[in-house]
């Protein structure tokens, strides 16, 4: 239930704070009409339609949603935040992924995580076991996140300067690529459990990512995936799309994807300086 | 089920920049390569409308083909879905249409 306002509407978005010395509640937020800085337009001058009128819009549909993904990016460079977007189909691994990389770089990397889930606190509990601070957002009804809703979770997650900021989507592999959040770049990852052809059947998502991690390879004797065949299709989707090999469970390959992130931290520094 | 909240932009953009004036008709176009379905667009739209000054209106959908252009040979050619090879196989491409999500217009009574 909802602290701010008492209701027990599941079907919106919900944000609920699991940092440390808060005991998870939830707050309500109408993610509709959240946003003081909205681009509400005022036009000074009045230019009422005439009747039957045509009146050009040419506006991207998501346009609102890019204008704060934009605000987002610009509060991320502002702080020298690399934030990531995780995405990926539901069982993946995701969050044993995150899970490793926290207990790994935690050491050297200020990191700290946005859940995106339908329902439950599930993920966030297991990731707040971490001792990392985590916010859910729970999209009720939405089956990805939006620009406005990760804002609503940075309010209360307040992220550091100089950090990292781990965003689990919703485990989806359609709607979530056509939503920008602001974020440095998405990675999109693959468990060897789900089929080669996953790239050809779902191109949005990997042609919008930057970086694919192929997970659970301690499976690969146990199973008939074909790798090259699988990086073949990535590639054909996305000519561009870094590849990396591991295993969040053994730990395998966990040093390149390491490798990556500390390389995409530097990377923001400097265009920070710039 | 992106489509509701897609459907929910069309809405929020088209009430606001009808001030008030009943909207008769709006014209988009989404790309044939966008993941969006124009047949669950319209069946967001009827229900996202219901109460607004767009309630009613007729949703006019202009389906964009998709085509792309080849970064090895420089031909132009038509895609069928996201992916694809120019004719002369490279698969370097560049989607030049078919990604469109866009609003036209709208026609106010």
């Amino acid at each position: 239930m909802c602290t701010t306002c008492g209701c027990s509407d599941t079907a919106n978005p919900r944000v609920t704070n699991l940092k440390p010395g808060h005991t998870g509640e939830t707050v309500h937020t109408r993610f509709d009409h959240s946003h003081p800085h909205d681009d509400h337009h005022h036009h000074d001058h009045d230019h009422r339609h005439e009747h039957g009128t045509t009146v050009p819009i040419e506006q991207p549909i998501l346009a609102k949603n890019d204008r704060l993904a934009e605000r987002n990016r610009g509060w991320f460079l502002g702080r020298n935040i690399v934030a990531l977007n995780l995405v990926s189909s539901p069982g993946s691994g995701k969050t044993t992924l995150l899970e490793r990389t926290i207990q790994d770089l935690k050491h050297d990397i200020n990191i700290s995580v946005i859940e995106g889930d339908q329902e439950t606190l599930f993920d966030a509990e297991r990731i707040r076991k971490t001792g990392c601070p985590v916010v859910q957002i729970n999209t009720g009804a939405g089956c990805h996140l939006e620009a406005d809703m990760l804002a609503r979770g940075l309010e209360t997650l307040q992220p550091p300067s100089n950090s990292l900021v781990l965003i689990e989507n919703v485990g989806n592999l359609v709607c979530p690529a056509l939503f920008d959040l602001g974020e440095h770049a998405k990675v999109v990852i693959l468990s060897v459990t789900e089929g080669e052809d996953k790239p050809l059947k779902y191109p949005h998502m990997f042609k919008n990512a930057s970086m694919m991690i192929l997970n659970k390879i301690d499976l690969l004797p146990h199973l008939t995936f074909a790798v090259s065949k699988c990086l073949e299709f990535a590639h054909l989707v996305n000519p561009g799309l870094q590849v990396i090999q591991v295993s969040a469970t053994t730990g395998e390959g966990l040093h390149n994807w390491y490798d990556w992130v500390t390389s995409q931290i530097k990377l923001s520094k400097q265009q920070g300086v710039r | 089920m992106h489509e509701l909240g897609i459907t929910r932009n069309i809405v929020s953009i088209v009430t606001e920049k009808a001030q008030g004036e009943q909207v008769r008709r709006v014209t988009i176009e989404i790309g044939k390569l966008s993941a969006v379905l124009p047949e669950a667009i319209r069946f967001c739209f009827d229900i996202v409308s219901q109460g607004t000054v767009v309630e009613g209106a007729e949703l006019e959908i202009l389906e964009i083909s998709g085509t792309a252009e080849c970064r090895t040979c420089g031909s132009q050619f038509e895609l069928e879905q996201l992916y694809g090879r120019c004719p002369c196989g490279s698969a370097d491409i560049t989607r030049l249409t078919g990604e469109e999500l866009f609003i036209k217009q709208m026609v106010t009574a």
